[in-house]
């Protein structure tokens, strides 16, 4: 996987994360305070000018430019979020021309990590982690396993009472609704596979 | 929609050179959204920084000025600001005493003052981060991200403002603001929710007879759904709220807060009913604010926040105080 491969992903994910932009505002309207895709379209489109702005030569350039844009322009939780997630990325795949299939999921661990720590949350308190998490043991296999079980792991939020977040607040009355951060995160992890 | 708005995605550009055109007390940086005294950085004060999402006006850009906040840094509606702005915003109001954040207990505006915090200390800032966290509504902090911070702010920004505008260094004024976090309790009620505008619709939808009780700031739902009732009762059961888990006694600062879209008219109703019930507790109400201070959009409902006060306290309520959303005395 090379630096195209990872435009190809970023491209992807800004185009679908467009698309999907009022799903992810209305998921988020049941349960938070409706703007996670008004706020993850206005990052990824900065990201996608960023990119064209300085064309990046490695992976690392991708995600990190990825990482530092969104932290810088989305704001919220998801901001922070995101950003550390790629940002991880970007330093763990290192300074190479090329990343193997373990490399990433390496990376992909260690974003986890990362993310989790920063948060502070854990599987099943119902937000992106529970996408992330088992996409990261999907991809001990594959991209197309990892997607899948990031789109699993995104469903089975729909039954948690969130403990994180802006949905917490809201204690049992969150349960019956869709995570809208795992739903992003899956949005992520599945575009990997078409890039 | 209705919004008396230009175009969605140019609202807080537009509010934020309104507020540049109403206030020239301030300096806005439009395109670098953050709000400082137009006077600059006093020297050897405490700088006071927040922010936070917009669409609670007042809060926090209206509290920028004399014996308040030095710099407020607004986000996206209802969304936290970014730490480039905090960043920014620290530097320009260091007066070489060091600057006080103060970060309603909400995730994101945490994590993005955090990675603030940390770059400013990275480059020799001198930056200590106070937290508050004053909703009596959010219960169970161990399976929530905590309590939210609400009308507390304004309690915390004016008084630790006071403070560090009397020339306290940054232990003290950060100690005063934990201080008047601590006495501090909120809870709020809503009739109707807001629309943010990039949403288009209400954040949620209530019947004719429903209210929605412990609300937060940002339009997301509250505790618990119930039947609408007489400003009397909505009062109690507020004020109960905040007995059960910090009982009144002595002198009470006591604010009735609008979330947005409640006439003035109703909030002196529920000030009435708020003064009553504490005289029956054998409190007293010394000092009140009646009025749109930390609000919600267009969310119409109110919120109640209330802080014990001792003698320190009420001088430093009653310092004098000079901003576009708050002054007396001056």
């Amino acid at each position: 996987m090379d630096t195209a491969f990872f435009l190809r992903w970023i491209t992807i994910v800004t185009e679908r994360v467009r698309a999907d932009r009022d799903h992810l505002t209305d998921l988020d309207r049941a349960i938070g305070d409706a703007d996670h895709g008004a706020n993850l379209d206005r990052g990824f489109t900065a990201v996608e000018e960023a990119l064209a702005a300085k064309p990046p030569e490695t992976p690392a350039d991708v995600l990190t430019t990825t990482g530092t844009t969104l932290i810088r322009r989305v704001g919220g939780a998801s901001g922070p979020l995101y950003g550390t997630l790629f940002r991880t990325l970007g330093r763990s795949v290192g300074d190479v021309a090329e990343v193997s299939h373990e490399a990433l999921a390496e990376a992909f661990a260690q974003a986890l990590a990362a993310v989790m720590k920063l948060g502070s949350a854990q599987e099943g308190d119902k937000t992106m982690i529970d996408a992330l998490a088992p996409a990261v043991q999907g991809m001990r296999t594959s991209l197309d396993a990892a997607a899948q079980a990031a789109g699993d792991g995104a469903r089975a939020t729909t039954a948690m009472r969130a403990r994180k977040g802006r949905a917490s607040y809201l204690g049992e009355r969150s349960i019956g609704h869709q995570d809208p951060g795992a739903t992003s995160m899956a949005l992520v992890v599945d575009a990997l596979r078409a890039a | 929609m209705k919004k008396l708005i230009n175009a969605v995605g140019d609202v807080v550009p537009d509010t934020l050179r309104g507020m540049a055109a109403a206030h020239p007390s301030l300096r806005v940086d439009v395109e670098n959204r953050i709000v400082l005294r137009a006077s600059g950085p006093t020297p050897g004060k405490v700088g006071l920084v927040s922010g936070g999402g917009s669409g609670h006006e007042p809060l926090h850009a209206g509290f920028v000025g004399y014996g308040m906040l030095d710099a407020a840094c607004p986000g996206e509606v209802f969304t936290s600001p970014v730490p480039d702005q905090m960043i920014e915003a620290t530097k320009a109001v260091d007066g070489g005493a060091g600057v006080l954040h103060i970060v309603k207990n909400y995730t994101g505006d945490v994590l993005n003052f955090e990675m603030a915090a940390e770059l400013c200390a990275e480059e020799g800032a001198r930056v200590v981060s106070v937290l508050v966290d004053d909703d009596v509504a959010v219960q169970d902090s161990t399976y929530t991200a905590g309590r939210r911070g609400t009308g507390a702010t304004l309690f915390v920004e004016k008084m630790a403002g006071a403070l560090a505008e009397q020339g306290a260094p940054l232990e003290a004024v950060a100690a005063m603001a934990r201080t008047v976090d601590d006495r501090s309790r909120s809870f709020g009620v809503a009739f109707s929710a807001g629309t943010v505008p990039a949403a288009g619709k209400p954040t949620f939808d209530l019947g004719p007879t429903e209210i929605e009780l412990g609300i937060g700031i940002h339009g997301e739902p509250g505790r618990s759904r119930e039947r609408f009732r007489e400003a009397r009762d909505l009062v109690r059961l507020a004020m109960d709220a905040i007995d059960a888990d910090l009982p009144f006694s002595g002198d009470v600062l006591v604010m009735v807060n609008g979330m947005g879209a409640t006439p003035l008219m109703e909030l002196y109703v529920a000030y009435g009913e708020a003064d009553a019930y504490l005289r029956e507790k054998g409190a007293t109400a010394t000092r009140c604010l009646v009025g749109n201070y930390v609000t919600s959009l267009d969310m119409a409902g109110f919120s109640i926040t209330t802080c014990l006060l001792d003698a320190e306290l009420t001088s430093l309520w009653d310092h004098p105080v000079e901003t576009p959303g708050l002054r007396w005395g001056r």
